[in-house]
C-alpha cells in the first residue's frame, strides 16, 4: 500500500554476495541438526503432549553467523538449549563436527539473555572460569583472560565485580567468558534483549567485530528482525505450534555490515520477507494481533489525529 | 507531608533518621521501665516499711500491701501507739534500672554463695562453650547436608520429609534421654542445642541453596563445569553470603535453647547463676544476667554482620 518503489526480491544476490556464500558453503560443516523434535507433557493440560519442535533440519558452516527468528512460542529458546545440551531432544540428533551432542560441553559456548556472570568473581576471574575448570594453569588462564578482556575493551575493569558494570559491559564480559574456552560454536539466546536501543546497536557492531577477528561460528536467537538481518549470513525462520523450519534465508546484504545498510533495498526486501513469514500467516488462532472492536472512551471532539 | 513520607510502604529513611530510631528502640523500653520504677504514682502496689513503729511483725525493708499497711496504721492510731512508716514500692521482682545497672558490676565482684561454685564470669564462659560446641557440631553435619539437599533432588526427597517431621519434636523433650545416654555434665546440654539447631539448619540451608539462580549453574555447565566442580565452584560460592546470614540467625536460635539445655543434668552456666540468685531473691542480678545473654547475643551478631560485609564485598543485598 505504502511501498513507494518496488523492492527487488530477497532472493536476488549480487555477485560479491553470491561468491561470499559459495566460499562459506565450501567450509566444513560445524553443526548438523537432523530431524530434531521436542515434546513436552503439559501438566496444565492434563498431561497432554505439546510438540515444541518438529523435524528441525539445518546445517551451519564454519565461521557462519546464523540467526534464528520466529514468533513467540516457536521454540527458538528450546532449540538453542538443546544445541547447548541443557535440554534433551525427543527425536533426531545434533552433530557437532560429526559427534553427537549429549550434554553441555566446552565446545559450545553460550551467552544468555539474563546476566549470568558469577557475582562473587571479578571480571577477570569470570573470564578465567572456563579455563580453570578445564585444567588450564592459573598463570596461563590469567594471561588469556586479560587478552580476551583487551579484545572486548574492558581490561580496565579486570578487577571490578560484575555488579559494578553496566548491562552492556556485563554481556561483553559474558561473551569473552564464553569465547575464552575457545568453543567451536557460540550460542546466543537473545543476548541483547535486556539492553536499551543505543547499547544494543553498539553491542551488535561489537559482536560483528569480534566475529570477524576470530574463528567462531555463531548461532544467535533474536525476535528483532533488524538485528537478525544486520548480523546474520543466513536467517533460520521458525513457525509456531509446532515449531518447524519455515525457511532458511540467505541475507543478500553485502559485507562488511554497516548501520547505513538498514535502508538499503536488500535489507528492506529481506525484512519484508521475514515479516511476511512471521506476522502475516499467524491465522485466527493467534490472538496477539487481533484488535477487538473498542469503544471510544474519549470525547469525539478531542481527536488526536 | 512528612508523615506520608515516613509511612510510605518500605520508605527510604535518611541515615540520621535510621540511627535516631535505632537508639529510640532501646531508649523507649528503658524509659517505660524508669517511669514504672521511679514515679510513685505509677503502679507501686506495695509499701516498703522504713520504720515498723509499734506493729510487732513489721521489719525494716519488709514489703506489705497497701491494705495491710493502712489497717495497721489505723489500728496503731486508734490505740495511740507509734505509727509505722513506709513508702510506696514495687514488688521485689521488679528492681529499678539503677539497681540492675549496679548488679552488672557487683555480680562479677561478689564471690559465689557456696564455696566451690563458679564465679559469674566462669558461668558465662561455660555457657558460651556449650553454645559454641553445640552450634559447631550441628553445623558440621547440618550445613553439608543442607547444601546437598538443596542441590540434589533425590537426597532432598530422601532426607527432608524426616527432617521436617523431626523439627517439630521439641528439643527439651529429649532431655531425659540425653542424660541417660550422655551423662549429667556437658554432653546432654550440647546435645539439646544440636537437636534444637540441626533440623532447622538442614531445611533452611536446603532452601537457601535451592534459591541459587539456576542460570548461573547453566552458564557454568556450558563452560564445561562438571559434577563436584559445579558444587565447589558455583553452588557453594553462589550461596555463601546467604549461608552466612542463615548461620547468624541460627546461632541466635541456639542461644534460645541455652537455658533449657543448662537445666538438664546438673544445672550449669548462666542458668545456674540465674536460678541461684533468684533463690536468694537477688533479682537485680537475675535481670543483669538475663541482659548479659542479650548483650552477648546481639554483640556477636553485630560483629558477624560487620565481618560478613568484609568477607563478601560483591554481595549487594548485605549492604542494606
Amino acid at each position: 500500500m505504502n511501498a513507494i518503489k518496488k523492492l527487488p526480491s530477497y532472493l536476488e544476490q549480487s555477485d560479491d554476495v553470491r561468491a561470499r556464500f559459495d566460499r562459506m558453503k565450501a567450509r566444513d560443516i560445524i553443526l548438523d541438526v537432523k530431524g530434531l523434535g521436542k515434546k513436552f507433557t503439559d501438566p496444565s493440560k492434563r498431561g497432554n503432549e505439546v510438540v515444541a519442535l518438529k523435524d528441525i533440519n539445518f546445517r551451519t558452516h564454519r565461521r557462519e553467523f546464523l540467526c534464528i527468528v520466529g514468533p513467540s512460542g516457536c521454540g527458538k529458546s528450546t532449540l538453542i538449549r538443546i544445541l547447548a545440551g541443557l535440554e534433551t531432544s525427543s527425536e533426531g540428533q545434533v552433530l557437532l563436527q560429526n559427534k553427537p551432542v549429549t550434554g553441555p560441553g566446552r565446545d559450545r559456548g553460550m551467552v544468555f539473555q539474563g546476566y549470568t556472570l558469577f557475582p562473587w568473581l571479578t571480571v577477570k576471574r569470570n573470564v578465567m572460569f572456563g579455563l580453570e575448570v578445564n585444567n588450564t594453569g592459573a598463570v596461563e588462564s590469567e594471561r588469556q583472560a586479560l587478552q580476551w578482556l583487551q579484545l572486548i575493551g574492558l581490561e580496565k575493569f579486570a578487577n571490578a565485580y560484575p555488579s559494578q558494570l553496566s548491562g552492556g559491559m556485563k554481556q561483553r564480559v559474558a561473551i569473552a567468558r564464553a569465547l575464552a574456552n575457545q568453543p567451536r560454536i557460540l550460542l546466543m539466546d537473545e543476548p541483547f534483549g535486556a539492553l536499551d536501543a543505543q547499547t544494543r546497536a553498539r553491542m551488535q557492531a561489537h559482536l560483528l567485530e569480534i566475529w570477524r577477528k576470530i574463528d567462531i561460528t555463531i548461532i544467535f536467537i533474536t525476535h528483532d528482525l533488524d538485528e537478525a538481518i544486520y548480523l546474520a549470513d543466513r536467517v533460520l525462520v521458525l513457525k509456531a505450534h509446532p515449531g518447524e523450519v519455515q525457511e532458511l534465508i540467505e541475507v543478500p546484504v553485502p559485507h562488511p555490515r554497516q548501520t547505513v545498510q538498514f535502508i538499503s533495498d536488500e535489507f528492506l526486501a529481506t525484512k519484508a520477507r521475514l515479516e511476511e513469514l512471521i506476522h502475516a500467516k499467524s491465522g485466527s488462532d493467534d490472538d496477539e494481533d487481533m484488535y477487538p472492536m473498542m469503544q471510544r472512551l474519549a470525547d469525539v471532539e478531542d481527536s488526536v489525529e | 507531608m512528612t508523615r506520608k513520607k515516613y509511612f510510605a510502604v518500605h520508605a527510604e529513611l535518611s541515615p540520621r533518621a535510621k540511627s535516631v530510631l535505632g537508639v529510640l528502640s532501646f531508649v523507649l523500653p528503658i524509659f517505660i521501665w524508669c517511669m514504672v520504677s521511679y514515679v510513685p504514682a505509677i503502679w507501686h502496689p506495695l509499701v516498703l516499711v522504713t520504720d515498723p513503729g509499734s506493729v510487732d511483725y513489721f521489719q525494716v525493708g519488709m514489703r506489705v500491701d497497701h491494705a495491710t499497711f493502712d489497717m495497721e496504721t489505723n489500728d496503731a492510731k486508734s490505740e495511740h501507739r507509734t505509727l509505722p512508716a513506709g513508702q510506696p514500692t514495687n514488688p521485689i521482682y521488679l528492681p529499678a534500672p539503677d539497681e540492675v545497672l549496679k548488679a552488672f558490676y557487683t555480680s562479677f565482684t561478689t564471690p559465689p554463695e557456696a564455696r566451690d561454685s563458679p564465679w559469674l564470669h566462669q558461668s558465662l564462659w561455660h555457657s558460651i562453650q556449650i553454645i559454641f560446641w553445640g552450634f559447631v557440631i550441628s553445623s558440621i553435619f547440618g550445613v553439608p547436608l543442607g547444601i546437598l539437599c538443596g542441590t540434589y533432588t533425590p537426597i532432598s526427597r530422601l532426607a527432608e520429609p524426616f527432617v521436617e517431621f523431626f523439627r517439630y519434636l521439641p528439643a527439651p523433650a529429649f532431655g531425659a534421654l540425653a542424660v541417660a545416654v550422655l551423662g549429667i555434665y556437658d554432653g546432654p546440654k550440647i546435645a539439646i542445642i544440636v537437636i534444637g539447631t540441626f533440623f532447622q539448619q538442614v531445611l533452611i540451608i536446603a532452601n537457601t541453596t535451592r534459591k541459587l539462580d539456576g542460570a548461573l549453574v547453566e552458564a557454568a555447565l556450558t563452560l564445561g563445569t562438571k559434577n563436584i566442580q559445579l558444587l565447589k565452584r558455583v553452588v557453594i560460592p553462589g550461596i555463601l553470603p546467604d549461608l552466612y546470614r542463615d548461620q547468624r540467625i541460627l546461632l541466635g536460635w541456639a542461644w534460645t535453647y541455652l537455658i533449657v539445655a543448662e537445666l538438664i543434668g546438673t544445672t550449669s552456666g548462666i542458668t545456674w547463676f540465674i536460678t541461684q540468685q533468684a533463690r536468694y531473691q537477688h533479682f537485680p542480678k537475675v535481670y543483669a544476667a538475663i541482659f548479659m545473654i542479650g548483650i552477648i547475643g546481639l554483640g556477636t551478631d553485630l560483629v558477624l554482620t560487620y565481618l560478613g560485609k568484609r568477607f563478601f564485598p560483591w554481595d549487594l543485598s548485605g549492604k542494606k
